[in-house]
């Protein structure tokens, strides 16, 4: 699973920082159907976990209402200079993972 | 009636609408040249526009990827002959498709792609529509972005050209409807809430939101095939080369924008 | 949701709905969002207010909208957002997304992509640390594609 994350690179302590993440992953609605006729299998990212210095800053439980290749947005507070870590799953049990270097000054 | 018969209909209608008011354009190019972004809603501009936003940008991802990883039996990877595709892929997709003299006909970059892939990594072709060739043409193409597009005519390809041209000019399918009649005659009007595009290639490979991933070239040709109730043809066929060429032509001095996101 | 609301919505959504639309992929679902807003509230009041959802009043393909959510919060240790929810009555399974943070999030905002089956009114639910609940809507237009593709 192709993902991209964009953190900024650095920050100062206590700054509010956003955070983007996009996974290439077709979240199958199990609605549609495929070449053959048949329902293709509902598959979406339905797990996605992001830890700051191994602490839980963000998590999201996503339906087949999100988007195909699904895409977010989110904030958190820069504390201290580490990483940033990014798990997610997929219906079926594939998943994915995804770090991020940041570097707090002050 | 289903969505799809609706969706049909209405365009059948629209379209013998505006095919009798409209009135035959005889020049070759749109004056002036407009980007299907001028054509699309601020949300799909803006989606484009952001290069994280983009959703295209994920196939860009692997095809920088795929770049550097080695292949087939020659264990060689792309970057391996090419080096630096930021320096060496400069431009390169503005000036397809060309005429491959191994071939003795017009070869586009996914044609290209495979070439490479095959006699100097002797490993297996990409399908057409595959991640993987999605991926390294939308890489390739990035290249180019903001370049116009300049594809060279020589005498080899005229012959060609003339044929997408013809191509370009035919009514097909149920419908009866040629390329022209929409994004040459008819651009700029609305159909349904769309408005018709001139039709560029310079954007793609695309993501479409309809398709809810990235897809080539060909692949919307078949589309259009399917809107006016065509038989497809396959993705690569040599009609479709042809007709690349012409749109190639066609769209002289537009940029690049690969990849481009369209609804 | 009561009758009255949704009755307003409807007619609404008959005024501004020159291309209404059911998507391809399944029916509006029969399951209920109040019974899912009262899972998340265990039956507290949901006041409106506080709560910001911003989507684009016509949407270019329900496959994907861009969709942000901001909840009005001092994001503290004490006060803080703890989750957003996220519901499309008219899709086939209308919980599209939940969102958990905490006073580490620094700000209560989110974006994201969603996909919606038809028009409708999306609703955003927001669970504060001191055990009220904020909700926004907004109505979305969704237009349908001139061109049958096959591909």
């Amino acid at each position: 699973m192709t993902a991209r994350i964009q953190v900024p690179a650095s920050a100062r302590r206590g700054e509010v920082i956003e955070i983007r993440i996009a996974i290439q992953h077709p979240m199958e609605t199990g609605f549609r159907l495929d070449d053959s006729g048949r329902a293709a299998p509902k598959n979406v990212v339905n797990a996605l976990v992001c830890r700051y210095n191994g602490v839980e800053v963000f998590r999201a439980e996503m339906g087949s209402g999100v988007a195909a290749n699904p895409f977010l947005s989110f904030f958190t507070v820069a504390e201290a200079s580490g990483e940033l870590v990014f798990d997610w799953v997929d219906d079926q049990g594939q998943t994915g993972s995804e770090r991020a270097a940041l570097t707090v000054k002050g | 009636m289903t969505q799809k018969t609706l969706c049909g209909g209405l365009l059948a209608v629209a379209l013998a609408l505006i095919c009798v008011a409209g009135h035959a354009q005889n020049a070759a190019k749109p004056q002036p040249l407009k980007s299907g972004l001028e054509f699309t809603g601020p949300e799909v501009r803006d989606l484009q526009r952001d290069d994280f936003a983009n959703p295209g940008m994920l196939w860009v991802t692997r095809g920088e990827k795929l770049w550097q990883e080695s292949a087939g039996a020659a264990g060689k990877s792309c970057a391996a002959c090419h080096g630096d595709a930021k320096t060496s892929m400069r431009g390169v997709t503005a000036r397809y498709p060309q005429f491959d003299a191994a071939r003795a006909g017009l070869i586009n970059i996914e044609g290209r792609i495979q070439q490479c892939r095959e006699r100097r990594q002797q490993a297996e072709p990409f399908k057409y529509e595959s991640a993987e060739l999605l991926g390294l043409t939308a890489y390739v193409g990035q290249q180019s972005r903001g370049m116009p597009a300049s594809v060279t005519i020589d005498a080899q390809m005229r012959g060609r050209l003339e044929a997408g041209r013809d191509l370009y000019y035919r009514r097909m399918g149920q419908m009866n409807l040629s390329c022209a009649q929409c994004h040459q005659d008819n651009w700029g009007k609305k159909l349904g809430p769309e408005t018709i595009s001139q039709g560029h290639s310079v954007a793609y490979p695309i993501y479409r939101l309809e398709w809810q991933t990235m897809g080539s070239l060909h692949r919307r040709f078949r589309s259009c095939q399917s809107g006016v109730r065509a038989e497809l043809s396959p993705q690569g066929a040599p009609e479709f080369l042809d007709l690349e060429l012409y749109l190639a032509w066609r769209e002289g001095g537009l940029p690049i924008e690969t990849p481009g996101v369209r609804r | 949701m009561k009758k009255t609301s949704r009755r307003r919505f409807f007619a609404g959504l008959m005024a501004i709905a020159a291309w209404p639309t059911v998507r391809a992929y399944g029916q509006a679902s029969t399951e209920s969002v109040d019974a899912m807003v009262l899972t998340v509230t265990g039956g507290a009041k949901v006041q409106t207010g506080r709560v910001k959802l911003e989507l684009p009043p016509f949407a270019d393909n329900g496959n994907s909208v861009s969709l942000k959510v901001n909840v009005e919060s001092a994001m503290t240790a004490n006060d803080y957002v703890k989750s957003i929810h996220l519901y499309a009555a008219r899709n086939p399974r209308p919980n599209v997304a939940n969102f958990y943070l905490g006073p580490r999030a620094g700000r209560a905002q989110i974006s994201t992509r969603v996909r919606l089956g038809g028009s409708q009114r999306v609703l955003a639910l927001a669970a504060l640390s001191d055990g009220s609940f904020w909700s926004a809507t907004a109505d979305v237009v969704v237009t349908l594609s001139a061109c049958y593709d096959a591909t």
